[in-house]
């Protein structure tokens, strides 16, 4: 299948680009089809392509010295995939695995180099969306950094825990995200992280508090 | 009863990212609207949830208190 104009304007970096200018890009642009499980790229490679995600899910992460998995987030369509390695040179700093069934459109280095000369508002558009995405991750630093996160989780699954005489409150991670004033990636981080201290237990849809006074001591830890 | 994940219908776009990244075939396609299944293979995974763009799909947990 061709790569379609149609699409590549739906992809941030070529936001009301002219359509006979789209024309032009498009011709420097491959298609790939990847399946439910394939890696689209390792970590720690050197990338040679920028890849956006077109249609599907792709699960990007890391992956420790021990083997142990840590999820940075989920692609959706219209989301580019590797655009730091690209931009600055240096490895994968994670992996792309295929969720379902994917294409994504894929443009090689020197032929992105080529485009970015001629169309020097493709640069600019570049910008925005790298400075739209440092923002949030200054944003993510300083809640992890100084704001105690943690604490304010343990808190509210101790004001919205049911005390056993009847159902307890329900909510779902974004919206303890929200009472907490982060993300709902770090909401989940920080669940999984009071589950490996025994403090509290994930079951299908339940959180259940194992240790109750303990919990309690984490709300009360100053920031 | 399998408690399941919810849909409100008013916000699902019907772009069907729920549907292909389910891995335990609680999501389907039926008459033109997203509907959940019940099923025990769901785990909970809440990844439906993550990727809904619009935020029809929710994966509520109850927060209970060990005895």
């Amino acid at each position: 299948m061709a790569v379609e104009t149609s699409i590549l304007s739906t992809l941030p970096y070529f936001s009301g680009i002219a359509a006979a200018d789209l024309g032009t890009i498009r011709q420097t642009f491959f298609e790939k089809t990847v399946r439910r499980g394939e890696m689209i790229f390792l970590e720690g490679e050197p990338a040679d392509s920028l890849y956006f995600l077109v249609s599907g899910v792709t699960k990007l992460f890391k992956t420790s010295a021990q083997g142990k998995e840590q999820i940075i987030g989920l692609a959706r369509p219209h989301e580019v995939l590797n655009d730091i390695s690209i931009f600055d040179g240096g490895p994968n700093p994670m992996g792309a695995q295929a969720m379902t069934a994917v294409t994504v459109y894929g443009i090689k280095k020197d032929r992105l180099d080529a485009v970015l000369r001629q169309f020097p508002r493709v640069s600019s558009l570049i910008i925005q969306v790298l400075a739209a995405r440092t923002r949030q991750l200054i944003a993510l630093v300083e809640d992890l950094s100084f704001r105690h996160v943690i604490g304010r989780v343990v808190k509210i699954l101790l004001e919205h825990a049911g005390d056993g005489a009847g159902p307890g409150e329900r909510l779902t991670q974004q919206e303890m995200a929200a009472m907490a004033g982060t993300a709902r990636e770090v909401v989940a981080r920080s669940l999984k992280a009071l589950e490996e201290r025994g403090l509290i237990r994930l079951e299908r849809h339940r959180i259940v508090v194992v240790d109750r006074r303990a919990l309690q001591e984490v709300a009360e830890e100053p920031a | 009863m399998t408690r399941m994940p919810e849909i409100d219908a008013e916000k699902c776009n019907l772009c069907g990212l729920c549907i292909e990244v389910c891995h335990c075939g609680a999501i389907v396609l039926l008459k033109n609207a997203v509907a959940i299944v019940e099923t025990e293979e769901c785990h909970w995974c809440t990844i439906c949830e993550v990727v809904c763009p619009t935020g029809a799909l929710t994966c509520a947990f109850e927060i209970v208190i060990e005895e």
